[in-house]
């Protein structure tokens, strides 16, 4: 009884956004409503999953399993992902139920598209197959897409329509590799493709196609350009989601197929090099991109790209000492998230509160928007990796990797990256204490939304206490394999 | 050269086809039938290597895909479509605004 | 948690957190609750120290320890011992001092919920500081120390304190990114970061040595920044824009302090002395804290902005236990940790004088103090005491000081050292007695920059009291200083009971 009650829940972390996303949209009026039940839904059945998952499962939909059927898998790193989206997904939420409020117009657009986008990202997170994973991720694409342009702008829309075309570049570029990998292989099953995928040409060019379609999506550096704008000029509920989840459904992909198929077909120092010094070179850009900034939203935009930079050191410290680096690198793609939807959130209450994102001009929100600018002080705190914070110890993990493996250029990195990020935001910080030349009138901002905006700051700084639970629970059915 | 082969090298073709114009054309109609071209190219790769044997009957598996992968680019193109119109509605031009000037 | 004492340094923390805390939501104008909140958080960690010394003094067995495993072997630990208790107490004693001399110094000023709220963060983090049982605990509440006085900084809002509070955190984060490579690095070599006495390195192979060595000087130099070894000590004067509660609390005792007090915790109970000795770092640590001493004194003479005085003379005279830690031997050992009370409690009284002058008569200069000493003679006798004693007059506590350090020198074999002690009691002579003799014997300008009245009284009450408290304390603790429960006892049986 209790192991087939298990296997339903990553049915229901499917099916459950997509009825609401259904119900949002036919029940218009009710939607904001609806949403949120669906939310607190899903999070208590991620959270229950957690709770109850041993061993990695594996759910054949319908009963058909695979070579035809769709499988749903889900082990450490998919329930990490999980509960991270749900966490994130949760406060959005809340804290669109407030945004929304006065744009009823938008909020009958916004329910049934991050619903949906849920749908996508929970049943990416859970696909056991290649081409599933292909249409879950346009699937997230295209909703993330209209949710970008919902703002209405022409800064959204023109984002939007970047972001667009990038995404469906990308994800034509993974498809193609989908179909060598399955014309050599005989297989989309992640699992049999492992088993069967050998060293050969077309498994190659498989690799490049695919990580370059997915790095494209990650908006790793160089493909960064059109993340900036895409993010920063969203609605604020929608940027949370957009920096802190959607871009981590790619990653997650290519960190799931390296770890699969083409890891232990050993392509080479290369490749993982190569991803590394990407990687490195985005949290230098970012970074000093993110210090360059006069608006707040974009400075944040920026700083995603700096942070996602630091997943790819991953690839070369992995090859070197292991999984610790996985580890290290999920608990800061954890901690990101939710640090990154904090302050899109709270800079979204800025902008409400004051009607504009000038850094220079922020007057004094300290004094008159304290939990705003707390939940951005602490979230701040964990991109920084300074303690206690989850990105502390993610930093830590990461360094502590990077030392062991004697590569001290990521160490410099790692360290420099850091110190740039507390320029960045203390550049925010310190204009919130002063005065402006020019006094702008004040909107109310929701309380709902202040606080959603601070529990999810809070968040980062309990993933910086209560980390062996966590990573007990990515450690479930060993998701790195064994170290060389 | 197997016909299958020949149709898959078509294919390629159609992607990289689809991959200039899409980097080298400005105008935002032409980048979405581009990306619509490197969509046909892929589909196109996925038909041709579904005949796994010369003489047996071709793998149904692939077929499913690219009817599947039809769906989404119908999708996308649709969304694109009216993401298009809508940008020519407040900027009054085809083309994507440079990012910098703001 | 097995035990009830296992909770006594949480207590110890939360006794200031929690007041925090609240205090951060209240409203502006509850100003009684705030100041009951305060005051009783401060007593209340007052009387949890004392309960706690007794304890250690007569029972040593108990050990109180608060433990959590973050990740296999990386603990957040505390841990009370007898050194952690001699920087427990030292702030726990300014804490309530500093907490009544603020009340009265911001009376009408804005924002007060979040100056106290940020205050008392401070003071949980200095408290962590002490309490931290390995290195990474260490490291967690020496950044969050870092981050919660920033605000303090650039609390007045104005452009100069916002670029004040940016140079500072320059200077912090770049200590705090130093001392977290050391950390990481030498937890990856030795896979335990418990401060045990002695130190836990010395078992490493000899290859590992030059990795020690490198070790040695990011931790130094990431402890540095606060400790304000030069050339690390740029912040410190430009940190003088915060109030006088910070300056004299936070800057001229818990900040300077959370560092030298990390140097002893590295050299002694990371490397272990001897260690520290044979791998040779110790004789440039003292190098450096000599260089230290004589440019702070130097740069002091040139200031008359009297905060900016006193703060290079906290420059010079932190490194006072610096040196006394790196001449590696028992007796320099006690006189470096004995000035850390002792320096503690003159710096304050002077910072909390300074504070008077500029409250009640606009005084910010030394060039305006002439007669002062007539017109408020309390406050100018607690600085006459504070600056007796950073002379190293007897019996001010000072003197105790560089008694020690002294007869520590001749005991390491470092006579030079002795040399620099002279310099520099001459060069404080030098910076001081100019000041005091302005204030008692120059003629009294017709009026004050900015006079408030009082009355009968000099100045407030709430700012007097505190001021003569603890000028008292500073000239009390030299003369019982061989009494049983004086400081000067207090650090000989840390070095017994721990280092020798």
């Amino acid at each position: 009884m209790a192991a087939e009650h298990v296997s339903l829940l990553p049915v229901l972390l499917i099916f459950l956004p997509l009825i609401g996303a259904l119900l949002s949209f036919v029940f218009r009026r009710r939607a904001a409503g609806l949403g949120i039940a669906t939310a607190v839904a899903v999070f208590v059945i991620a959270i229950a999953l957690a709770f109850s998952l041993t061993r990695p499962q594996r759910y054949p939909v319908g009963g058909w399993g695979a070579p035809l059927g769709i499988d749903l898998v889900v082990d450490g790193l998919s329930l990490i992902m999980l509960l991270m989206s749900a966490t994130v997904g949760l406060g959005v939420s809340l804290y669109a139920g407030g945004y929304f409020h006065a744009r009823p117009q938008l909020a009958r657009a916004f329910w049934p598209l991050w619903l949906g986008l849920w749908t996508a990202l929970n049943g990416l997170f859970l696909a056991a197959d290649i081409f599933n994973l292909y249409v879950t991720l346009e699937l997230l694409g295209l909703s993330a897409v209209a949710l970008a342009a919902l703002g209405g702008s022409a800064a959204a829309l023109g984002g939007a329509m970047r972001y667009l075309l990038v995404s469906l570049l990308g994800s034509l570029l993974y498809l193609l590799g989908v179909a060598l990998l399955y014309h050599a292989f005989g297989s989309v099953d992640i699992a049999l493709l492992g088993e069967r995928a050998s060293a050969q040409p077309v498994t190659l060019a498989a690799l490049v196609l695919m990580t370059v379609g997915l790095i494209l999506k990650t908006a790793l550096f160089p493909f960064h350009f059109w993340l900036p704008p895409a993010h920063a000029s969203a609605s604020s509920p929608v940027s949370a989601l957009l920096s802190a989840l959607v871009v981590k459904a790619s990653f997650y992909i290519l960190l799931r197929l390296w770890l699969e198929i083409f890891e232990p077909l050993n392509p080479g120092r290369g490749v993982t090099e190569l991803l590394g010094l990407l990687g490195a070179l985005a949290v230098l850009w970012g970074s000093l991109q993110a210090l360059r900034q006069t608006r707040l939203k974009l400075l944040i935009a920026y700083s995603t790209v700096a942070q996602l930079g630091y997943l790819f050191l991953g690839f070369p410290l992995a090859a070197a000492v292991g999984p610790a680096a996985w580890q290290a690198v999920i608990y800061l793609a954890l901690s990101h998230a939710l640090a990154k939807a904090a302050l899109f959130m709270a800079a979204g209450n800025i902008v409400l509160f004051g009607g504009h994102d000038r850094i220079a001009d922020l007057d004094r929100v300290v004094q008159r928007l304290p939990l705003s600018l707390a939940a951005f002080a602490i979230a701040g705190i964990s991109l920084m990796g300074l303690p206690p914070s989850g990105g502390f110890i993610g930093k830590w993990l990461l360094l502590e990797a990077a030392i062991e493996a004697g590569q001290w250029w990521w160490v410099v990195i790692i360290l420099i990256g850091g110190m740039l990020a507390a320029a960045y935001l203390f550049k925010v910080i310190g204009f919130a204490f002063t005065r402006a030349p020019v006094s702008h009138e004040a909107n109310a901002v929701p309380p709902v939304m202040e606080w959603t905006a601070l529990v999810l700051a809070v968040g980062t700084v309990l993933l910086g206490l209560w980390v062996s639970p966590l990573l007990a629970w990515l450690a479930t059915g060993n998701p790195f394999g064994v170290g060389p | 050269m197997s016909v299958a082969v020949l149709y898959a090298v078509t294919g390629l073709g159609l992607f990289s086809l689809g991959l200039y114009a899409l980097i080298v054309r400005a105008h935002l109609l032409r980048k979405i039938l581009a990306l619509n071209i490197m969509g046909s190219g892929v589909f196109l790769v996925l038909t041709a290597l579904a005949r796994r044997a010369p003489d047996g009957p071709p793998d149904p598996v692939p077929h499913a895909m690219v009817i599947t992968g039809i769906v989404v680019a119908v999708a996308a193109t649709a969304l694109a479509l009216v993401l298009l119109r809508r940008v020519v509605e407040t900027t009054g031009q085809p083309r994507l605004p440079d990012p910098d000037s703001e | 948690m097995n035990h009830w004492y296992d909770w006594v340094p949480l207590m110890l923390l939360g006794s200031s957190l929690l007041p925090g805390l609240v205090i951060f939501a209240l409203p502006e104008r509850s100003v009684r609750l705030r100041t009951v909140l305060n005051l009783s958080g401060a007593v209340v960690k007052l009387l949890l120290v004392g309960w706690i010394l007794r304890h250690i003094y007569f029972d040593y067995a108990v050990l109180f320890e608060t433990r959590l495993t973050l990740i296999p072997q990386l603990d957040l630990a505390l841990r009370i011992d007898p050194l952690a208790m001699l920087f427990v107490t030292l702030s726990s004693v300014l804490w309530l001092l500093t907490t009544i001399y603020a009340i009265g110094y911001l009376e009408g000023a804005p924002h007060r919920s979040r100056f106290f709220g940020f205050f008392s963060l401070c003071v949980t983090a200095t408290v962590g500081v002490a309490l931290a049982a390995n290195l990474f605990t260490f490291l967690l509440f020496y950044e969050l120390l870092t981050l919660s006085t920033y605000p303090l900084v650039v609390h007045r809002g104005s452009d100069k304190a916002r670029r004040a509070g940016q140079s500072y955190l320059i200077y912090t984060i770049v200590g705090g990114v130093l001392l977290l490579l050391g950390t990481v690095w030498l937890y990856t070599l030795t896979g335990s970061l418990e401060f045990t006495p002695r130190g836990f390195v010395a078992d490493l192979e000899q290859r590992h040595h030059p990795a020690l060595i490198l070790i040695f000087i990011l931790l130094i130099a990431g402890l540095g920044v606060k400790a304000a070894l030069v050339p690390l000590h740029g912040w410190l004067p430009q940190a003088m824009v915060a109030a006088a509660p910070v300056s004299a609390l936070l800057h001229a005792v818990a900040v300077v302090k959370a560092g030298a007090f990390g140097i002893v915790r590295v050299v002694y109970e990371v490397f272990g002395v001897q260690f520290a000795a044979s791998l040779g770092v110790a004789v440039p640590l003292a190098i450096v804290a000599a260089i230290t001493i004589i440019y702070g004194s130097i740069r002091a003479l040139y200031q008359d902005d009297l905060k900016r005085r006193l703060a290079f003379s906290t420059v010079s005279q932190v490194s006072y236990i610096v040196i006394g830690v790196a001449l590696a031997g028992p007796v320099a050992a006690i006189g470096g940790i004995v000035h850390l009370v002792h320096q503690g409690l003159m710096k304050i009284t002077l910072f909390f004088c300074a504070g008077n002058l500029a409250e009640t008569l606009g005084i910010h200069k030394i060039s305006e103090m002439s007669g002062v000493g007539r017109r408020m003679p309390w406050t100018m006798a607690a600085f006459t005491i504070g600056a007796f004693g950073m002379i190293g007059l007897p019996p001010v506590a000072g003197f105790i000081s560089k008694w020690y350090l002294s007869l520590g020198a001749i005991e390491a074999g470092q006579d030079w050292v002795i040399g620099v002690l002279v310099i520099s009691s001459l060069l404080n002579a030098a910076y001081f007695l100019p000041v005091l003799y302005t204030a008692w014997f120059g003629t009294p300008p017709e009026r004050w920059p900015q006079a408030r009245d009082f009355g009968r009284r000099e100045t407030a009450r709430a700012l007097l009291f505190p001021t003569l408290v603890t000028g008292a304390s500073a000239l009390l603790v030299g003369i019982l200083a061989a009494t049983p429960f004086s400081p000067l006892a207090w650090a000989k049986l840390i070095i017994e009971r721990e280092f020798y």
